[in-house]
């Protein structure tokens, strides 16, 4: 069965320059309830690396840099 | 016989699955009602910010306050809202403890609105009585919960998934195979009693809007639970009254009526006018929503651009803050202002929940499920109409009733082939080199549930949609996942997939219509008491099939007079406009 990857432009930006992921601050990535967000390998920083977001906005909350901001899905906009 | 070295094994008194909002009261409750026995919280998520409230409340929909209501009262207007059917005992203890509960939460630190007199600020908005009480602060409800977690010493395990209920040789619940959600490692929890907080089963149908995560329920909960029970064999009851409600469209989030109504805001045709009797959420209320979105007058719209500018405001502070906070932002991209603006609503997928309508995993007033030592709470079980608080105060039952059972008993004989089968079952996706994505298998799923089983129900279109729903059995062994983050989906999408089934199979028995668009069965069209005043069990039986059965309504703890049956048949107003 071959497959394929889509690309998919996500909610949930991160402003590396804010992120403070590298000194072991993993607020955001514990609290979102669907466990989409992850450490991206190259930045060492926090990314959504699943489109599979409810923009219910723990991670914007509970960032203690305000490096986290939800979007409105596109397709809901 | 002992377990392979991968699949790692936890002996704990009482294990509660989910930690949303049932699930941390029913681990409390189980510590205050024994503080020797071990209790463990397992949540899909992290219980700092799990479940339907993740990001707070807005106010209690289901207050059974003195001076404003009477337990008889409520049990009344749920009866009523419910069309007769429903476990008036369960209900009743649910009103009876009701007060106590917010004066728990009160004491907890959770914020209630009070008048100037120092009272609770009751609002009405129920057809009959008055129960909602608001929480403009309702936002550190989590973190309230959270403490007390860590207070009684309760055991977190954050990041596992539940997969299936264990049964010892005499049939009672023993703990459950979960497996983690971040490193795909079995993990097998044995205990003596089990709590279900699972939440509802929010991700059956598909989202207007197409995307698979925004719908109206957290979409983590996605029918573990319902799946659970049912493959432990479990009875599960009212599935074809499913949870369909108003909201924003697209957003997906709710509207509110609740908090506006109070303040002087309504659900309103594309003229401005009223059409309905009143904004609580019933099977009768959503017909004449449906009915108004079908007809010339729609779509339908949230009114507020009448109000006074610091109503307005006020609205906007409890709105745009509790519940559903990224609701301003969605309304700024389309530069919607409450102000000028009406707000154009719709109606959500389908679901199972009791928390609004009366479908779940069948529970009794003790919160005992079918299966011995097997409990539900919250929005997973069958009380209905019970919301957040109703979660809370069944949480607590359940907890206590839980810790009870496992005193009385030592912990169960491991199965191990079982547990090892189902290890190889729920890793295969992740064996594969290729196959489908869970995402690809779900979308199926949940369109199939779109086309074929939302109301108005007709047998001939359920048919097809169960039939189609069956032969993708046969996909299952071809499912694919990279990841642990790919097989959670995975696991996910078997669970909605059972819960799909389920949802066909009940309505397809109840052959009548009850429930307004609940239960809208065009080949029914009329509600027939003589033969359909009863419960819809759905169960697994021996042979495996998936099968219904009635239960009769116990008898009534609290009578209806004549005129009040029909106090929610009629909801339209009368002369719109």
């Amino acid at each position: 069965m071959p497959i394929a990857s889509q690309i998919s432009m996500v909610p949930v930006v991160v402003d590396d320059d804010k992120c403070i992921a590298e000194k072991g601050c993993r607020t955001c990535i514990d609290v979102c309830p669907l466990d989409v967000l992850w450490i991206n390998e190259d930045t060492g920083k926090a990314h959504m690396k699943y489109d599979e977001c409810w923009y219910c906005m723990p991670c914007e909350t509970d960032c203690p840099t305000d490096a986290v901001t939800v979007n409105i899905p596109y397709l809901l906009r | 016989m002992n377990l392979p070295d991968d699949i790692s094994v936890k002996d704990v008194d009482v294990l509660i699955i989910g930690g949303g909002t049932a699930g941390p009261m029913a681990a409390v409750a189980a510590k205050e009602k024994n503080p020797d026995a071990s209790v463990m919280l397992l949540e899909k998520a992290n219980v700092k910010r799990s479940g339907a409230i993740s990001m707070g409340m807005d106010g209690l929909n289901n207050a059974v306050v003195p001076g404003h209501s009477t337990p008889e009262d409520y049990v009344k207007e749920i009866t009523i809202a419910n069309d007769g059917v429903l476990l008036q005992k369960g209900v009743m203890t649910y009103a009876e403890n009701s007060y106590e509960m917010i004066q728990k939460l009160d004491n907890w630190g959770v914020y209630f609105q009070k008048d100037e007199t120092g009272e609770y600020d009751m609002k009405k908005v129920h057809h009959l009585g008055t129960y909602v009480l608001p929480m403009p602060e309702g936002h550190n409800i989590k973190k309230i919960l959270y403490r007390r977690l860590r207070r009684h010493r309760v055991i977190v395990e954050n990041r596992y998934q539940a997969i299936r209920i264990m049964k010892d040789s005499e049939g009672n619940a023993c703990g459950c195979i979960s497996i983690n959600t971040r490193t795909a490692e079995i993990y097998v929890i044995r205990a003596k009693s089990v709590v279900m907080c699972t939440g509802a089963a929010g991700r059956i149908g598909l989202p207007a809007s197409g995307y698979l995560y925004g719908t109206y329920e957290n979409p983590s909960n996605c029918g573990d639970g319902h799946s659970m029970a049912y493959q432990v064999g479990a009875e599960l009851t009212g599935l074809e009254c499913y949870q369909i409600n108003p909201l924003l469209k697209d957003y997906n989030g709710p509207a509110c009526a609740y908090v506006t109504g109070p303040l002087g805001g309504y659900t309103a045709n594309s003229k401005g006018d009223r059409f309905i009797e009143c904004d609580y959420w019933s099977g009768q209320m959503m017909m004449e929503f449906f009915n108004e979105l079908q007809g010339g007058n729609g779509p339908v719209f949230l009114k507020l651009d009448h109000l006074a500018e610091e109503t307005i405001q006020e609205i906007e502070h409890v709105l745009h803050t509790n519940e559903r906070p990224s609701r301003g932002r969605f309304h700024d991209g389309r530069g919607v202002d409450y102000r000028t603006k009406m707000v154009e609503m719709h109606i959500s997928e389908i679901g199972f929940c009791a928390g609004h309508s009366a479908s779940g995993v069948w529970t009794n007033e003790k919160g005992e499920t079918t299966v011995p030592g097997l409990y539900g709470a919250g929005d997973m079980a069958s009380i209905p109409h019970s919301y957040m608080l109703g979660a809370f105060v069944f949480g607590e039952i359940c907890g206590a009733n839980a810790a009870e059972f496992a005193a009385e008993r030592d912990f169960a004989e491991l199965d191990v082939d079982f547990i090892t089968a189902e290890r190889d079952r729920i890793l295969a996706p992740m064996k594969r080199t290729d196959g489908i994505p869970p995402s690809q298998f779900e979308y199926k799923v949940r369109r199939l549930v779109n086309d074929y089983l939302q109301p108005p129900k007709v047998t001939k279109k359920m048919d097809i949609g169960l039939q189609r729903l069956q032969a993708m059995e046969e996909d299952i062994q071809y499912l694919y996942a990279r990841d642990a983050h790919e097989l959670l989906r995975a696991n996910e999408a078997q669970h909605i997939y059972d819960c799909a089934k389920m949802a066909a199979v009940a309505s397809m028995y109840r052959t009548e219509s009850r429930w307004g668009l609940y239960h809208h069965y065009v080949d029914y069209p009329e509600t027939n008491n003589e033969d359909w005043f009863c419960h819809v069990q759905l169960f697994k039986d021996d042979s495996g099939d998936m099968v219904c059965k009635t239960r009769p309504i116990d008898p009534y703890v609290v009578e209806l007079d004549d005129n009040e049956k029909n106090a929610y048949a009629q909801m339209r107003v009368q002369q719109a406009g």
